[in-house]
């Protein structure tokens, strides 16, 4: 891939993680660097392996990971506060993540943290990314 | 005896640009510039921190590196997804907020992550990432 469209792709990937818990579409996504979401679709899921809309949901479920294991927040407000609209697709696409769903992370990921050694504690919340990089049969 | 961190590099695609947001935005000084055209090593540094520098280089120059080999580092500079440096000040806020003016890449406005520390990111103009966390004494 040339590097010029390259970089449009890091303004891309970059604008995401600033910006993931605002309603963010694949439409204004490629707005934003003045080229079609099918190709900028095509183009990022090249460059990192995943689709603009799984790299935003990824980053949106990472972020509620962390704010259901503060457990401060109930399910529906971490939902809406990490950019979700809807609770069904949020709660799907965190089961299908982290394996178990967003309510049941929270009851029994949430009490591991106080006290656990740091490097264990990095190791069980390890972002989910890293999961999604194993490779998944397309939905 | 102790080892301290004397330069540390970064690679540039366009010097004069990363020159520019080295020095005029960030504010470091410039300690030697060599080299010509695009084959430009530029060393910067804090001022008042005359111990430790960031060599801004081109990337992948040599024999040593195929065809292949250039291109695909040039790639991985380009979309970000490999070099960086961490950075430290003691008002992020102040310095994010200044940095945003100047018109700079953010990543990540200032949070406080989980691990304890509070920081920021952004890029420079090659696309390495720069994280910058604040602290109490720098």
């Amino acid at each position: 891939m040339d590097l010029d469209t390259l970089v449009l792709m890091r303004r891309v990937r970059d604008r995401i993680d600033r910006e993931y818990a605002r309603p963010l579409d694949l439409e204004s996504l490629a707005r934003g660097v003045h080229v079609s979401s099918g190709h900028l679709s095509r183009q990022f899921k090249a460059a990192y392996g995943e689709t603009p809309y799984q790299y935003l949901m990824t980053r949106r479920i990472e972020r509620a990971m962390t704010l259901l294991r503060r457990g401060d927040l109930t399910v529906t407000e971490i939902c809406f506060a990490v950019g979700c609209q809807s609770l069904g697709t949020f709660s799907a696409r965190f089961t299908e993540l982290v394996g178990v769903p967003p309510s049941v992370y929270r009851a029994e990921g949430a009490p591991v943290l106080p006290g656990m050694a740091p490097c264990i504690a990095r190791r069980i919340t390890r972002p989910v990314r890293n999961r999604e990089a194993q490779p998944t049969p397309a939905p | 005896m102790t080892i301290s961190i004397h330069s540390s590099f970064l690679p540039h695609l366009d010097p004069e640009a990363s020159l520019a947001f080295y020095r005029d935005v960030l504010g470091f000084e410039v300690r030697l510039d060599v080299g010509h055209g695009a084959m430009r090593w530029i060393t910067v540094g804090p001022v008042g921190q005359p111990d430790t520098a960031v060599v801004l280089h081109p990337p992948a120059v040599g024999h040593e590196f195929s065809d292949a080999e250039r291109d695909t580092l040039l790639e991985v500079i380009a979309k970000g997804s490999y070099f960086g440096i961490n950075l430290a000040t003691e008002d992020l806020d102040a310095e994010f907020a200044r940095l945003e003016a100047a018109g700079i890449d953010v990543v990540q406005e200032p949070i406080a992550q989980e691990y304890g520390v509070r920081d920021a990111a952004f890029r420079d103009p090659a696309g390495n990432l720069i994280r910058i966390q604040e602290v109490n004494h720098v």
